[in-house]
């Protein structure tokens, strides 16, 4: 590995001849640990989620962890409101970013002239730049009293923070789907255009197709940058452990997340503490959850992709 | 090998410097002179208070260090009985048989009251409702009554605001109202209560809410924004509004004194401290942090 041969053999000097293998043992072997660093880091995490939460599951009485009501300082710890809570806003903000993102995504790749696709790009990846922080603020000051006055009781929703976290995924799923349409190949788009598809028709049952694996990429991300965020859904959804009813507007009530649980209440909870273990385990439970959401997007990119390249090619 | 050796430097680094983000500031720095420390410890609720004395305090005097923690008043009392810190901080007084435990250690307590937290049940301003008694409180903050109309006010829904779980305010609520100081009451806010992160939030939301209820510190309320809700211990005592004066007097039915402990009589160091911390300056403080300061006599 230290020695190159194809760089020794021109002598043009031995100072140069081993200057370059020495620079790229460095290199690769920094390039090694830097890749080896991001997995030996998620087993690292994984083991100490394990740890610090693993006594939750095994503590607190199964029936008890799916109970309805989450009290922590009376050692009440139901996770299904933080479980429902979370799974409201996550299919909340997707339903509507998913569809607007694609419109989106289309209008870019398909549709709009180069000097619109100049301007627009780079506002959604300011979009993207904004600190979550601020559209929770964002949310807070206008959003919430918006949804106030349109008639529900508090403005502080899993509505408001669908909204909130629809524009925060909304530029992964511009910007990914948008390279996937990119991706397909041109002469899809004159074969469909040259046996008389219309643009519209050319797109839908065409590129749309095509493009299908990227996209459902675009979607996961979307859906797992909205599960994870914490701040600015903190501040908009009312945090109250509560399991929203149909007959009360479902989206309409106040509901708290499992990520906004782990961040209001680690600060204050004694290391080793049942409550310490429970928020660790709630960890567990978002760590699975994503994995699951990425294992999922994986096999249906991988099946997609294949069953394409075998019909097509 | 190499490879797993940088590795291992780079994970060491990286927890040596989280660990350094996390160092304290209130520990007592050691410089030569007549430095002289203080220990602080206790009440959840005073921590900030004691903090913010503390480090008012070091520009008083710089020869002496305080160094505040909290862990909750029994911790306080349990580590001034064992004569490891000077001065235990306590959002309730001594029991009887911690008194007893402190004298057999050879320890005399001795008892200050320090500040007067004293909270406000606020709405908002166009609410009709002025008046509740504590069974009221209870049962609106319980879930056993959901409408406005019920306590006297329009037809609406009551949106209910509290601290977060973590909040000693929020634990205090929890006692002395929801369960109406009743210690085999097991009653718990309703699961339709918004929990707030901070104070703040308390108060904007109640501000452009009219359905909302919410309770918080004197110091954090401004009745040309919100409304605070005068108070009756029962159906049969006077109304009380939540002002300075009614949580000096004690009339205030939400309102409790804060004390601090000091093993036996203090003397230097810590009656001087004492001393600023219930004189003007020290005062200043309280009031600054939302709590109502003592009467002046």
């Amino acid at each position: 590995m230290t020695t190159n041969p194809s760089v020794i053999t021109p002598a043009v000097g031995q100072k140069e001849g081993q200057r370059i293998p020495i620079g790229e043992w460095l290199i690769e072997n920094l390039i090694r640990l830097a890749g080896l660093s991001t997995i030996v880091i998620v087993v690292l995490i994984f083991l100490f989620l394990v740890r610090e939460g693993g006594p939750a599951f095994l503590d607190i009485p199964l029936r008890q962890l799916f109970g309805s009501r989450w009290y922590p300082i009376e050692g009440i710890f139901g996770l299904l409101p933080l479980l429902v809570g979370s799974l409201i806003v996550t299919v909340g903000a997707v339903t509507i970013a998913v569809p607007l993102g694609l419109i989106c995504a289309i209008y870019l790749g398909e549709i709009a002239p180069t000097w619109q696709r100049e301007i627009l790009k780079p506002l959604i990846e300011m979009l993207a730049g904004i600190p979550s922080i601020v559209l929770g603020f964002l949310g807070w000051v206008v959003l919430a009293p918006l949804i106030q006055n349109a008639g529900a009781a508090t403005g502080l929703t899993a509505f408001t923070g669908a909204i909130i976290l629809a524009y925060m995924s909304l530029p992964t799923i511009i910007s990914i789907s948008e390279d996937a349409l990119y991706a397909v190949p041109k002469e899809y788009r004159d074969g469909a255009l040259a046996i008389g598809a219309t643009q519209w028709q050319t797109i839908w049952r065409v590129v749309l197709p095509a493009a299908r694996s990227g996209i459902v990429i675009a979607v996961m991300l979307g859906i797992g940058r909205a599960i994870g965020e914490t701040m600015a859904v903190m501040m908009v959804t009312g945090n109250a452990a509560n399991i929203p009813t149909l007959s009360s507007g479902l989206i309409f009530e106040p509901v708290r997340t499992m990520t906004a649980t782990i961040a209001a209440e680690m600060g204050e909870v004694a290391q080793g503490s049942l409550h310490y273990n429970t928020l660790f385990g709630i960890g567990i439970v978002l760590f699975v959850i994503t994995f699951a959401i990425n294992s999922l997007a994986g096999r249906i990119v991988g099946t997609r992709g294949a069953r394409r390249t075998g019909g097509k090619l | 090998m190499k490879t797993d050796l940088w590795l291992w430097t780079l994970v060491t680094v990286a927890l040596l410097l989280l660990s350094g983000c996390g160092g304290s500031t209130a520990q007592a720095e050691s410089t030569p002179g007549d430095q002289r420390a203080i220990q602080n410890k206790g009440s959840d609720t005073l921590v900030n208070l004691a903090l913010a004395w503390a480090e008012a305090y070091r520009e008083v005097d710089p020869s002496v260090s305080i160094a505040v923690t909290g862990g909750g008043s029994g911790t306080g009392i349990a580590a001034l009985i064992n004569g490891t810190v000077d001065i235990a901080n306590a959002s309730r007084q001594m029991k009887e048989n911690e008194y007893e435990a402190a004298s057999a250690n050879g320890i005399e307590a001795v008892e200050f009251t320090v500040a007067i937290d004293a909270l406000a049940i606020v709405v908002n301003l166009e609410n009709p409702v002025s008046e509740l008694t504590i069974d009221q409180l209870a049962d609106i903050y319980t879930g056993r009554i959901t409408n406005w109309k019920e306590v006297g006010g329009n037809d609406a829904p009551i949106v209910l605001l509290s601290r977060e779980t973590n909040s000693g305010t929020h634990v205090y609520f929890l006692e002395e109202v929801v369960r109406k100081r009743d210690s085999d009451n097991k009653d718990i806010f309703a699961p339709q209560t918004l929990l707030m992160p901070s104070s703040v939030g308390i108060t904007s939301e109640v501000r452009r809410n009219p359905n909302a209820i919410g309770y918080d510190g004197l110091g954090y309320v401004d009745t040309s924004h919100e409304k605070t809700i005068a108070v009756a211990i029962d159906a049969d005592a006077p109304f009380v509004l939540p002002t300075v004066a009614n949580g000096a007097d004690g009339s205030y039915p939400i309102s409790r004194d804060l004390y601090m402990y000091t093993a036996g009589q203090p003397t230097d160091a810590i009656a001087t401290y004492l001393a600023w911390i219930l004189g003007p300056g020290g005062q200043r403080i309280v009031a600054e942090l939302g709590f109502v300061p003592l009467p002046e006599n």
